[in-house]
């Protein structure tokens, strides 16, 4: 092990940031007496604190050097940062979202939210830089914890409760299913760094094959639960549905793009190499991935409920989230193809689904139920509003000009170039389908009227519905705009 | 060419600018915006383009370690796509002027129309699959809430139905883009994956992709394309539109959209699979005669006036079809001749149904008779746009279908035969309407109705004097298509 340079810390500075805001904000919140602003002024350190951090990993992403430290255990490469970056940037517009949701009387404890919710930030960017099992594990565990709580503040009500529990459940079990099928990877290879798994396993006599099979499966179901990639997915309808809407948009935008990240690290790192084990882990993976598209969207035509809708195209995008790496498994040398596809659609998803979110809980809590009958004539009510829902909604069904359609354009013909001509049909015809359900909110919005109240939403809600929909756009019309960022 | 598709964007400026509530503004700067695109299209048609082509890299996008992605913003000017754009700025101004009996959310109704007009005219003139592709979702998009918001009882279905069909369409079309740029770049061992649309033809020549690829990309895109144009039988969508949506619309729809797939399939159909398109031209024109034939003969026993036009664009949309599978030069400029003449018929047409069903609530012909006697302009616009229709000779519709059963003789006689009998049969259902519209027996509540008004009659005089300058002097339209068709039928032996 070399020793490490000064430098090589600063790579660990946005965790270090986000970590220390943690706990600094815990310590804060201890010891400060209550006030009404109080929750408020957490909510918008903890927002800095990760802007912090994504203004750090830009800057690491400037010198384009892999750091590896901890004995290969923690590696900050191309990859991580472009990441951490999607990270980063749908987790800032979580916590903006938050500040505008998370409130006193529905959450009691809406500091302690804001102090939960770096650290779980913290887990899913451990998570996708690490080089070795027990990191991954750890940054899985991180995050998954963290956003239990987060899931769980709106103790009061019986679905959140409903919510918090299955999630807990469900989750925890996924975890354990992962670490067990990792104890096989590491039971078989002898070590738990998973490039030295990578060397390895091409060497192994083939006795082992079915236990590194077995191994493999249970990891990619234990993530699929994470990502809640069908069949995998029962339990995200629920969930979204109870937990704090903020809550939700954490679970679709940061935890789903972590888990695939951690996937892929996984899967490329150890399995890759093996001329097998990479075809057995790509098969497996469009297996999954088709899966997803299929179900979330099929299932998604009958529901009413916009949150459980948004759910159901959560699956489905976690579906297209997979398509590149099924595509690439067995290619440890186009990680970096694998890498900007996936981050680029990764980044569209996330900000799509973070605004379209946020605009359900606005106009739910206007309305006072989810049904997608709340959306009706927002048009007369608020018309920028809906007009942004619009953005939000085509870049959804993958319509140009948004960062959607581009995004679901570069995993077309990255799968269509690598022959997988089946996922690529999967991937289009079930888009089309997905039009049906997204234009439904749509028809609702402009084609029906309603005496329905007015949609007030406070400032920061706003913000993060108008960053997102121009977001959005900016992805669609001037994509390379962001590829300025990555390393 | 940029300028022309940013053109109609100065009429949404100048909308957003007009409080929502004064609608008789919204519907005058509605409408006044539509004649700066046309403007320009009649003078790049006149005077030609001052570039044929203007090209700049929209974006590139390292793929990783592997090529980077490159999707340029080209334009490109030809007589095809002259004459289609000048087609899309006429019609456009005329359904701006049929839209201004639309009562509600005018402001809304002329955005999304101004809307729908960029992404037409952005189609048309894109040289770059995905910017094609941009422009014809942009399309798509304001067509679906202009079906939905404006038209009939059923037009929340008729507006589900063209999205789920046209979406289908667009994947299909975008699945056979992907696969054919990614062909055309991988065996040319290039770094770059382009979209453009002549490289993409050279690459895909070049490649010596297998047969079985090229044929399943060709296919995918002939069944998008199919789709939208639409060939039977994947028509039932466009139906629906024709019976609910607000005529105005229909106009756009059945004048323009339509035109966009029978457009998409002789730009990239022509030039990318000149091979597969010769051997399958007999199965074309067969699916063009059978849409010919049973468009024209359903079209006989429908009492609905909307329903006889819908089966009769049906019916018209098969005889481009034949044209363009004769594959000679003869029968393709038949046949975009025959998309020009029909976006103006089927223009003019649903422009009166719009007068007819404003004034008496019915477009049923058994409920309609006599009207040539209380509105006689409106009576013998009718009866014009029904003559062009069945293929009057001195109207537009006699110069496309001659040009295109001339050259579908040689090459296909049975198609032509086919051909000869759907005009026989065009003239019966088209003269039924007009007989049943105009003479008869007059019903007594119809014998105080008001003639055209102005705004009416500026675009019916408007596309007739169009229909009869292409029926008496078409060359004003084959000296510009000319040249353009013999440069796309290149690629074909004969």
């Amino acid at each position: 092990m070399n020793a490490m340079r000064a430098q090589d810390w600063v790579s660990l500075l946005p965790e270090g940031i986000l970590i220390g805001i943690s706990i600094i904000l815990l310590v804060f919140d201890l010891a400060s007496p209550d006030r009404r602003w109080k929750s408020r002024a957490i909510g918008w350190l903890s927002f800095a604190g990760i802007v912090a951090a994504f203004v750090a990993t830009a800057a690491i992403g400037r010198t384009a050097e892999t750091v590896r430290l901890f004995g290969d255990s923690v590696v900050v490469d191309a990859f991580a940062v472009a990441f951490k970056l999607v990270i980063l940037t749908a987790s800032g517009l979580v916590a903006l979202m938050s500040v505008g949701t998370v409130r006193k009387p529905d959450v009691p404890v809406a500091s302690e939210y804001f102090c939960l919710l770096p650290l779980a930030v913290a887990g899913a960017m451990i998570v996708v830089s690490s080089g070795d099992l027990v990191t991954l594990y750890v940054g899985l565990e991180l995050m998954s914890i963290a956003t239990y709580v987060l899931v769980a503040v709106r103790k009061q009500t019986a679905t959140s409760a409903e919510a918090a529990f299955k999630y807990l459940t469900v989750s925890g079990i996924a975890s354990a299913v992962t670490l067990y099928g990792m104890s096989f990877l590491y039971g078989t290879a002898g070590t738990t760094n998973l490039e030295a798994i990578g060397r390895h396993l091409p060497t192994m006599s083939d006795r082992f094959d079915g236990l590194l099979i077995m191994a493999l499966a249970l990891v990619v179901a234990g993530v699929a639960v994470k990502t809640a990639a069908a069949p995998f997915h029962a339990w995200a309808p629920d969930v979204y549905q109870g937990a704090p809407s903020a809550a939700a948009a954490f679970l679709a935008a940061v935890s789903k793009v972590a888990a695939v990240g951690l996937l892929i690290r996984l899967v490329v790192g150890a399995f890759g190499p093996h001329h097998v084990f990479g075809q057995v882990a790509s098969a497996m993976i469009a297996l999954v991935a088709a899966t997803a598209m299929i179900v979330g969207n099929a299932v998604a035509l009958r529901e009413r409920n916009v949150r459980r809708l948004i759910a159901l195209s959560g699956v489905a995008n976690a579906g297209y989230l997979l398509v590149p790496l099924a595509v690439h498994a067995g290619q440890p040398e186009a990680v970096g193809a694998l890498t900007d596809v996936t981050v680029f659609y990764a980044l569209a998803y996330a900000v799509m689904t973070v605004g379209a979110l946020a605009v359900s809980a606005a106009v739910a809590a206007a309305e006072g139920h989810e049904d997608m009958s709340a959306f009706a004539g927002l048009y007369h009510r608020a018309p920028l509003t809906a007009w942004a829902m619009v953005v939000l909604l085509m870049s959804l069904a993958g319509l140009p000009p948004t960062g959607g359609f581009v995004g679901k354009l570069l995993i077309l013909l990255d799968a269509v170039r690598s022959g997988m001509y089946g996922l690529a049909a999967v991937l289009a015809v079930t888009s089309v389908v997905s039009f049906y359900y997204y234009f439904a909110v749509a028809r609702q919005m402009f084609l029906r009227t309603s005496g329905g109240p007015a949609v007030s939403m406070s400032a920061p809600v706003g913000a993060t519905v108008a960053v997102c929909a121009a977001a959005t756009l900016a992805l669609g019309l001037y994509p390379q705009g962001w590829t300025a960022l990555w390393p | 060419m940029t300028w022309l598709l940013l053109s109609p964007a100065l009429g949404l400026a100048a909308l957003a600018l007009v409080p929502s509530e004064s609608g008789g503004r919204v519907r005058l700067v509605g409408t006044l915006g539509t004649l700066p695109p046309l403007a320009l299209a009649v003078w790049y048609y006149v005077a030609g383009v001052p570039r044929e082509t203007e090209t700049a890299t929209w974006f590139r996008m390292p793929l990783g370690g592997g090529p980077t992605l490159e999707l340029t913003y080209r334009l490109g000017w030809d007589g095809i796509t002259a004459a289609l754009v000048l087609l899309t700025a006429i019609v456009s101004t005329a359904a701006a002027l049929a839209g201004w009996n639309v009562k509600k959310r005018r402001k809304t109704f002329y955005a999304l129309l101004l809307t729908l007009e960029i992404g037409l005219l952005g189609a048309f003139v894109a040289r770059d699959l995905a910017l094609f592709f941009l422009f014809f979702e942009l399309a798509l998009v304001p067509t679906f809430f202009l079906i939905g918001i404006w038209g009939r009882r059923e037009r929340e279905r008729a507006a589900n139905r063209f999205l789920i069909y046209n979406g289908l369409g667009s994947a299909l079309m975008l699945i056979a883009f992907g696969l054919v740029a990614a062909v055309a770049a991988g065996n040319a061992g290039a770094a770059v994956v382009t979209t453009d649309f002549e490289r993409v033809a050279q690459g895909l020549a070049a490649s010596g992709a297998g047969e079985a690829l090229r044929w399943t990309a060709f296919a995918l895109l002939a069944a998008g394309f199919g789709i939208k144009m639409p060939v039977f039988p994947l028509h039932t969508w466009m139906l629906k539109v024709h019976a609910e949506a607000h005529p105005a619309v229909v106009m756009m729809h059945a004048g323009l959209l339509l035109k966009l797939g029978a457009y998409g399939i002789l730009r990239f159909g022509f030039s990318l699979f000149a091979a597969e398109f010769e051997t399958s031209a007999p199965v074309v024109a067969a699916l063009g005669a059978i849409g010919l034939l049973y468009g024209a003969l359903i079209a006989l026993r429908q009492t609905e006036l909307r329903l006889v036009l819908a089966y009769s664009s049906l019916s018209h949309m098969g005889m481009t079809l034949i044209g363009m599978a004769a594959l000679n030069e003869t029968g393709v400029r038949g046949a975009v001749f025959q998309m020009v003449s029909h976006g103006l018929v089927a223009a003019i047409l649903f422009l009166i149904v719009g007068c007819l069903a404003e004034r008496t609530q019915t477009t049923d012909l058994a409920d309609l008779g006599g009207l040539a006697k209380p509105v006689p302009f409106i009576g013998g616009m009718w009866m014009l746009g029904g003559l062009a229709a069945l293929g009057l000779p001195g109207l537009s519709g006699f110069v496309g279908e001659l040009l295109v059963l001339a050259g579908a003789f040689g090459p296909l006689p049975w198609a032509a035969v086919a051909g000869l009998v759907g005009i026989v049969l065009a003239a019966v259902y088209m003269l039924r309407a007009v007989m049943g519209v105009t003479f008869g027996p007059l019903p007594e509540r119809f014998e105080s109705l008001r003639d055209a008004r102005f705004e009416e009659a500026l675009p019916a005089v408007a596309l007739a004097a169009f229909i009869v300058l292409l029926g008496v002097y078409p060359s004003v339209l084959e000296s510009t298509v000319r040249p353009a068709v013999e440069h796309l039928m290149r690629g074909f032996g004969g």
